[in-house]
């Protein structure tokens, strides 16, 4: 732990300042952050408090069909607003598989967004980590690393984005709002997440002092509310991160399969997208055999990072069941434990 | 006056439950002191080596920073050798002396404490202190060939390298029927919810500890050793301990640090471990790998047991289990054979952890069992019954008392065990594959020496006063009861204090001792103090009393009972002019432990749910029925064995620390990692008691329960998953992976 200052802006532009200074970082519920500091992994020398800026809170419907979710909605104010969960579903079924709900209640968009990895040589400062100290070595690639990357990981870095809400998000075409200095600008979620390469260090397109000030969903999205599950495989039933998941959701009519969008989480360093799966899948008729080839495709490239090939395997068998639950329609109410195979029922195919 | 004709066996509510759900209970670290400053533990990097320098002038100039404590300044320490030293410390080496040298022994040895006027200050400038090491060889992996025998204080501690009776290795040859397997446990941490935290402070040569220990008085001993100072000099209070599962039996290094920097601040000073150094600053329980090879003849009569286990200690002292009792009782076998080896590790220390020893022989014995049956093609239950153990064969004497087939029998029937289709992968529920599983379950009972005192009030309310621990089970409520119970009065009318070395001796809070030893010591005191009321009645020239006198006296109803009715203590406290009367009682173990053996049992039945794609398991339900003697609160008796089920749950498919070999540190250090049981986790928990009184053992009747709820959770756990899956999986936990790719 260090000294640091701490400051609160009242706005989003004497954030944008505030931040741009070295050493700055931006503190929204710090479920993440002071858990950090704590323990000697992040040493911001300035903590600018967004949490209280008025006008970050809100969940709009858009002209256009579309939401804007606000960067300080609470996780849980979120996945419990009627009409939101009502139209992203699986984006709420995701959100409570998150955490726990004390978590959920403080928990913000843009934090969730923005949470770093659990790596557990991240968390250990007497290990080498290329994310912690950039050139130090990553004592994560011959170690403790069941739980580690089977997608778009480098030698540099073997770890896995642990967000639950960013894997819907990336399926449905989310696009962040951020700004900065220069202005306001937004990229899609889907580019948001950087892969490690050689700089596994930077882990967003986020410059210095840039702030996410919304999340935004299009109509399109919305279209996918009749297929559309979130399946989180962990440890235990509750209050774990994904070991594997999957947002799977089907525009289904007529018996064929329109259109589908498919995102994977604990698999890699960003949310991972699956288009060719979800090319595969367009036009095809809902069922086994369709979900296990797109399942195939979206792990083709997969490789084991460590002791981790389970995953590959486990992964196709998330995507086959997730696309098989969303095709049988999105359930008129959230399961007890959302995102749960336990609530969603067993093998549908043994 | 209303008083319930029982207070033993009634399901009293926590009479610490207001206090605690209030936050009037206070736990060690919330003593506050006037001027206590805050301590904040530097711990090694390296598991094996020196410390070649430790640079610490940026954390003493560090803002409020009092004191920074090396091995290069800290005040020598005589550590006086024990005569004996405790039975929870480790029974062969010697203990961490802190501060002491500059080699390191373990990864996460404390190397250096800094103490600051706030606990922010005292953890920034712990940041800020450099240790270079040189490096040495030492063992950070776990490998059988190095496997030793303990020493001889483990031995004669129960701990023995080789047993045998008849030739197990022979009739294993020529049975009918064998199995031959091995089973990895892997190291597990208690996790209580508290974490450890001393709070010393020093007036002249006397020291008041505020500490999580399950044994003030053992804490008292020990620091007074380890400074060299008389233990009389020492006041260990901990009146309320935040769950310990065994974590807090011994006195760790950490007390011992926070007595010296109190000592060289001169000022109070507060040490609470963070949860990651929970791991390495406090002890666990050892990773185990066991070979078990089970014979029978075609009927399923045991003909041969030979189980090997192989344990992980430290380098610097030898901790060693009771893993291998269970193979030389639980079952009837003429041929048996045992033997145990150490594995040193540079490795903090291992300790005690709930059902020590045991919970560890039985995963493998019992999974073992499990296979003989299958192989037998047998009913795990039955196999049970045929091989029961009228005596403990091992010692050669009849149990005082056991009600284990009344344990099967009425689990069995609870459970629906007779619903069970006999092959695997033969039942489904819902997409899931369903599977059931049982095991026996054992702890031996102890009993150890204790006192107690009993203080009549004027107002006629008692007050029961032992230097024992609570640390969660519910020993306030049910020392209550037995004070209730003895002296006639109702529960509202007694008071408990705990945790206090100016009260009578206690033994350790371990091993479900307590009731049986504490227990029967409150009973004494108790009716010590009836005795000398009755003498002082008998004596009394009042002529009130003169109706009173005739006959043994009878207390009842909150007073003693005449012909004309009952004369309440108050009362008889008022004519006889005292404001209190004390009495103390002790006891200790007696012949019995000599003509019997004694143990509690159980049987427990599981039920899984396993995902055939994703190889996750859930436990809907657990049914267990349980002997425990004489059921003092079946309130908490219950809570006992419910938390024992989850522990159980958390054994067999999650707990485990993730052991980096290259660097000899558990990599999960933190409660978000290292995954116990979560409440959605658990499901349907079935808990029945049978009847028994076991007043062979001690005159309560009671035997432990505490150590017993885990005993024997996780084999049935396992056995189930095989059942539902027709794979057996014997590196536990049972992770979704293993069966996966198994
Ligand atoms: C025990 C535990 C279990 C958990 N389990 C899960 C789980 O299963 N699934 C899951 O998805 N999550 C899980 N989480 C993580 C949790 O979701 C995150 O901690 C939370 O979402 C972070 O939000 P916050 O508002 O507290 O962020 P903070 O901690 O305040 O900030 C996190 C990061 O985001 C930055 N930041 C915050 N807001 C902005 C902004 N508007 N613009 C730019 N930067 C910003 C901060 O600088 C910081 O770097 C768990 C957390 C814990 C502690
Ligand atoms: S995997 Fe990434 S986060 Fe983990 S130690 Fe290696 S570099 Fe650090």
């Amino acid at each position: 732990m260090n000294r640091f200052d701490y400051v609160r802006p009242s706005s989003v532009s004497e954030a944008v300042a505030a931040g741009a200074e070295p050493g700055s970082a931006f503190l929204a519920a710090g479920t993440n952050l002071l858990d950090l500091m704590k323990g000697g992994i992040a040493r911001p020398t300035r903590l600018v408090d967004v949490g209280r800026i008025p006008g970050l809170d809100a969940i709009e419907t858009l002209p256009d069909g579309g939401v804007r979710i606000g960067a300080l909605v609470r996780n849980a104010d979120l996945a419990y607003h009627q009409e939101f969960a009502r139209r992203f579903p699986m984006v709420a079924e995701a959100l409570l598989s998150g955490a726990s709900a004390q978590l959920r209640n403080a928990a913000t968009t843009g934090g969730n967004l923005l949470q770093r990895t659990r790596c557990p040589y991240f968390y250990d400062t007497a290990s080498a980590c290329n994310k912690r100290e950039p050139g130090a070595g990553c004592d994560a690639l011959a170690g403790e690393n069941r739980q580690h990357a089977v997608l778009g990981w480098s030698e540099a870095c073997i770890a896995t984005n642990p967000s639950d809400f960013a894997v819907p998000l990336a399926a449905l075409d989310a696009v962040v709002e951020i700004e900065g200095r220069g202005g306001r600008r937004e990229v899609p979620l889907t580019d948001f997440h950087r892969l490690p390469g050689d700089t596994p260090q930077i882990e967003t397109v986020l410059a210095p002092g840039e702030l996410i000030v919304a999340v935004r969903l299009s109509a399109d999205a919305a279209a996918f509310a009749g297929h559309a599950r979130y399946l989180k495989v962990r440890e235990r039933t509750s209050y774990a991160f994904a070991v594997v998941s999957a947002a799977a959701a089907l525009r289904i009519a007529d018996g064929r399969i329109e259109a589908a969008r498919l995102a994977l989480g604990g698999v890699a360093l960003k949310p991972w997208r699956a288009r060719e799966a979800e090319a595969a899948l367009a036009g095809a008729s809902p069922g086994f055999e369709s979900f296990q080839e797109a399942a195939a495709l979206a792990l083709a490239e997969a490789r084991p990072s460590g002791d981790n090939a389970y995953k590959i395997e486990l992964a196709r068998r998330v995507i086959a069941r997730a696309l098989t639950l969303a095709a049988a329609g999105t359930p008129e109410r959230l399961p007890a434990l959302p995102g749960s195979p336990f609530a969603s029922g067993g093998s549908l195919h043994d | 006056m209303n008083v319930p004709l029982k207070a033993i066996g009634q399901p009293v509510s926590r009479v610490d439950g207001p206090d605690k759900v209030q936050g009037h209970a206070r736990y060690a670290a919330e003593f506050d002191q006037p001027d206590l400053m805050h301590a904040a533990m530097v711990l090694s990097t390296i598991p094996s080596g020196t410390i070649t320098a430790i640079e610490t002038k940026a954390a003493r100039s560090a803002p409020g920073v009092h004191a920074v404590i090396t091995h290069e300044n800290a005040p020598r320490l005589p550590y006086a050798p024990m005569a004996k030293r405790p039975q929870v410390d480790a029974q062969g080496g010697d203990q961490l002396k802190v501060f002491q040298d500059p080699t390191i022994r373990f990864n996460g040895q404390p190397v250096a404490v800094v103490v600051a006027e706030t606990l922010e200050q005292a953890v920034h400038a712990a940041d800020l202190v450099r240790v270079s090491y040189e490096h040495a060889d030492g063992h950070t992996t776990f490998d059988r060939a190095r496997g030793r025998a303990p020493s001889r204080g483990n031995e004669k501690a129960g701990r023995p390298a080789d047993t045998e009776i008849g030739d197990a290795d022979a009739a294993l040859k020529s049975a009918a029927v064998s199995i031959d397997a091995n089973y990895v446990q892997a190291r597990e941490h208690h996790n209580a919810i508290e974490p450890h935290a001393t709070i010393a402070a020093w007036d002249g040569d006397h020291l008041t500890l505020h500490d999580k220990t399950q044994w003030p008085d053992n804490d008292r001993d020990e620091i007074a050793h380890v400074f060299g100072i008389k233990k009389e000099n020492i006041h260990v209070v901990s009146p309320f301990v935040g769950g310990a599962f065994g974590s807090a039996l011994r006195t760790w290094p950490h007390v011992t640090v926070a007595a010296l920097a109190a000592r060289v601040v001169q000022r109070p000073v507060r040490l609470e471990l963070t949860r990651r150094q929970c791991y390495t600053s406090i002890g666990f329980r050892p990773h185990t790998e066991q070979r078990v090879a089970l014979g029978a003849a075609a009927d399923g009569t045991l003909t041969a047991i030979v189980q090997e286990a192989f344990g992980q200690t430290a380098t610097y002292e030898e901790y060693a289990e009771t893993t291998l009792d269970p193979a030389r009782n639980t079952y009837a076998c003429p041929n048996v054979r045992t033997r145990y080896r150490l594995i040193e590790m540079n490795t903090n220390s291992p300790c005690p952890m709930r059902s020590p020893g045991v919970a560890t022989g039985m995963l493998a014995l019992e999974t073992a069992m499990d296979e003989l049956a299958v192989a037998l093609r047998m009913d795990p239950l039955e196999l049970r019954l045929k091989n029961y153990a009228d005596r403990d064969q091992h010692k050669n004497l009849p149990w005082s008392s056991k009600e284990l087939r009344a344990c099967y029998r009425v689990a069995a029937e609870r459970f629906g065990w007779s619903e069970r289709t006999p092959e695997p992968r033969s039942m489904r529920r819902n997409g899931h594959l369903i599977g059931y599983g049982m095991a026996t379950a054992v702890y031996p009972s102890h009993r150890a020496k204790a006192s107690a005192a009993a203080t009549l009030l004027r107002d006629g309310t008692a007050l029961i006063r032992t230097a024992g621990s609570d640390m969660g089970p519910g020993t306030y409520t049910s020392m209550t009861q037995v004070a209730a119970e003895t002296l006639g009065l109702p529960v509202e009318r007694v008071r408990i204090e705990l945790g206090d070395t100016d009260m009578p001796y206690a033994p350790v809070h371990g091993g479900s001792i307590t009731m049986a030893s504490v227990g029967t010591a409150v009973q004494a005191a108790c009716q010590a103090l009836l005795d000398d009321l009755a003498g002082v009645v008998k004596a009394s020239p009042d002529p009130r009393l003169a109706a009173f006198k005739a006959g043994t006296p009878e207390w009842r109803d909150g007073g003693l009972a005449g012909p004309g009715g009952v004369i309440s203590f108050a009362e008889l406290m008022e004519g006889l002019g005292f404001d209190r009367i004390t009495a103390e009682g002790q006891s200790a173990p007696g012949n019995e432990s000599k003509t019997h053996s004694s143990a509690a049992f159980g049987a427990v039945f599981a039920e899984v749910e396993v995902d055939p794609d994703f190889g996750t398991v859930r436990v809907p339900r657990i049914v267990g029925a349980y002997d425990i003697g004489r059921v003092v609160n079946p309130k908490t008796a219950r809570s006992q064995c419910v938390g024992g089920m989850v522990q159980g749950v958390g054994m067999a498919l999650l707990e485990q620390a993730e052991w980096d070999e290259r660097f000899g540190r558990p990599m999960n250090g933190n409660l978000a990692e290292y995954v116990v049981p979560v409440c959605a986790d658990i499901r349907s928990l079935d808990v029945t008691f049978v009847p028994g009184e076991d007043t062979i053992f001690n005159p309560l009747g009671v035997k432990g329960v505490a150590e017993l709820g885990l005993s024997g959770v996780s084999a049935a756990i396992g056995n189930a998953v095989y059942h539902a899956t027709g794979r057996r999986v014997r590196e536990f936990p049972i992770l979704p992976e293993r069966l996966l790719m198994g």
